[in-house]
């Protein structure tokens, strides 16, 4: 095993430990704080397939993270309302249940992103962070003056959603299931990766010239990862609303996709748990910190310049080196 | 007489004022190394570059085989057998060498959006990019990321990628470039192998190697050819010493 994958199980088992030691030390709070951070990391996981993998510099994500979040949002008041969701072609009813959220949110993320990167990846650079931002706050605005679900106000879900006979409303068994789906996240985009579409996406980022003259469009290949990074992002975003049992139009701000970007960079770029870490990072800050002043976001700042300017890797790099993985 | 396999006419780009390529027409034929002489600025990147597709031309056209390619794009003709190496080695640098050429591999297959089997269990491709990185010279140095190859492994590496492509045409921008004397020798006995193997369109500035492994030269000067012929006939022509040769004696 190399010292990232050491440092990778690691970070995991101590995410699980201290969910598991703060619940049977009765906490519930801070077993709420890990869930958090294991539905952030999962979305910033997501972010990096696209962003560290296929150096495609995404402000939007939030986009699909709030995709995810209002489709839980929907799906679950029209089934505790006893409303249908739609009664035009077909009457559709609204779900409780959890797998029908989450796959509902992973493909809307999908079916909105393919036009939202097939229209981004027409362009590079800058223009495509301007871009990628463009199309989410287009969805912001049009989550905060859509009056039916609830417009600027959110959308409270009154009990989380269901799954089997779980009792979803532990604290304790609905971080479980996050975990459970971060693993399921890591686990894929690490299969990604490693599979012929990541050698061809590592070539899409360091060398795009050379992947066309061997008869491969890096537009195809980017794509393919952006839309596949949105529904991991989605799913997060289902989550996250079944965590708060509310959707508001702030999971769609620009401001998550900047968190995102900074879980991303903090944790390390291109590293498969470096988003995970970035996420734990900024959530026992925003604790911490948060208690002692409403600036906590500044020394944030700081330590996000100090990793970008030392520690290229982010966290990861740091105590692990170079990329071994390539 | 066989038929070229690929066949330039009449092309023609300008930049703003400068015409890079002005009415070149040209030819490739089976078993054949043509090489593209001139001097620095006459247009031959620009002319590779045109028909690989990355850049369009303002007018004229090439056929491959037979038909024309100039509605297809740089990957279409890739695809179809245009192998190209680039005056600067084009190549991933956080990636090993034999990835790389893995790469290029399943390209070829066309089995590059599979998403589930790591590429490290995966011996058959490995085993196949070996062979190419051994046939480019470069066996020994496969785990090495790119990024540690020294100046003449990258151009390995990049005949590995191309050969990995089988193509039926190669393109060559200046494979002898910043080559160590040794290595431009060995570079030209592999050329004059590779013939055989498929044609090759070669640019390059050595002379000496130029002279040894070209069947035919064109020459070209302010993105005009002025010349083609056989070795003897180049040496021989007047135009081409006053214009070209003339200076690189000088
Ligand atoms: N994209 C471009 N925009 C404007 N001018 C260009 C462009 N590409 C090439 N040129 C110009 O076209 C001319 C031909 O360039 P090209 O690179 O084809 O020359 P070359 O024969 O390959 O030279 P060298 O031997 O130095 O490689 C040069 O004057 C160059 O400055
Ligand atoms: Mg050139």
């Amino acid at each position: 095993m190399s010292r990232e994958t050491i440092l990778n199980v690691a970070i995991l088992a101590g995410l699980l430990a201290v969910a598991l030691g703060a619940w049977a030390s009765g906490e519930p709070f801070v077993v709420q704080l890990a869930t958090r951070a294991a539905i952030l990391g999962m979305a910033g996981v997501g972010l990096n397939l696209a962003l560290g993998y296929g150096g495609l510099v995404s402000f939007g994500h939030a986009a699909f993270f709030g995709i995810g979040g209002y489709a839980a949002g929907i799906l679950a008041s029209a089934a505790q309302n006893y409303e249908p969701l739609m009664t035009w072609p077909v009457e559709l009813p609204g779900t409780t249940s959890m797998p029908i959220i989450w796959l509902t949110a992973v493909i809307a993320a999908g079916l909105i992103a393919l036009p939202i990167g097939a229209l981004s990846l027409r362009t590079g650079g800058v223009h495509f962070i301007m871009i990628t931002l463009a199309f989410a706050q287009m969805i912001y605005y049009f989550a905060i003056s859509w009056p039916a679900y609830g417009g600027e106000d959110g959308l409270s879900i009154y009990v989380r959603n269901s799954l089997g006979t779980l009792d979803t409303m532990s604290p304790l068994t609905f971080f479980l299931i996050a975990f459970a789906l971060l693993l399921l996240v890591l686990g894929l985009v690490l299969v990604a990766t490693r599979s012929r579409f990541g050698l061809a996406l590592a070539m899409a980022r360091q060398n795009p010239l050379r992947l066309t003259s061997m008869g491969v469009r890096p537009f195809n290949v980017r794509l393919t990862a952006f839309v596949l990074s949105a529904m991991a992002v989605a799913l997060a975003g289902a989550l996250y609303a079944d965590l708060n049992r509310f959707v508001s139009p702030t999971m769609l701000s620009w401001h998550l996709s900047g968190e995102l970007i900074v879980f991303v960079i903090l944790g390390g770029v291109g590293r498969p748990c470096g988003p995970l870490i970035g996420a734990c990072i900024y959530v026992l800050l925003e604790q911490w910190l948060g208690g002692l002043t409403d600036y906590w976001q500044f020394p944030l700042g700081v330590i996000l310049l100090l990793v970008v300017l030392f520690a290229r890797g982010g966290v990861i790099g740091l105590v692990t080196g170079r990329n071994a993985n390539a | 007489m066989p038929k070229p396999i690929l066949r330039i006419n009449g092309l023609e780009k300008s930049f703003g004022a400068l015409k890079a390529t002005n009415g070149v027409t040209l030819d490739l034929y089976p078993g054949e190394i043509h090489a593209l002489i001139g001097p620095n600025g006459a247009g031959k990147s620009t002319l590779i570059k045109q028909i690989v597709g990355e850049i369009r031309p303002d007018a004229g056209s090439i056929d491959f085989e037979g038909q024309p390619i100039d509605r297809l794009d740089a990957a279409d003709r890739a695809r179809i057998g245009l192998a190209r190496t680039f005056q600067v080695s084009q190549i991933a640098p956080e990636l090993s060498a034999v990835r790389n050429v893995m790469l290029a591999v399943e390209a070829r297959e066309g089995r590059v959006f599979r998403f589930f089997r790591p590429v490290s269990r995966d011996l058959d491709l490995i085993a196949a990019a070996m062979a190419f990185l051994h046939d480019a010279g470069l066996g020994e140095r496969a785990a090495i990321h790119a990024a540690d190859l020294s100046h003449g492994e990258r151009r390995q590496l990049e005949f590995a990628m191309a050969l990995a492509l089988k193509p039926k045409v190669f393109l060559m921008d200046e494979p002898m470039a910043g080559l160590s004397p040794d290595g431009s020798k060995r570079m030209t006995a592999f050329l004059s192998e590779l013939r055989h193997t498929a044609p090759i369109l070669l640019v390059e500035h050595d002379m000496e190697a130029v002279f040894a492994l070209a069947d035919r030269i064109s020459v070209l000067v302010y993105g005009q050819v002025i010349a083609t012929g056989t070795v003897a006939d180049i040496r021989a022509n007047p135009e081409v010493r006053t214009a070209y040769l003339g200076d690189e004696a000088a």
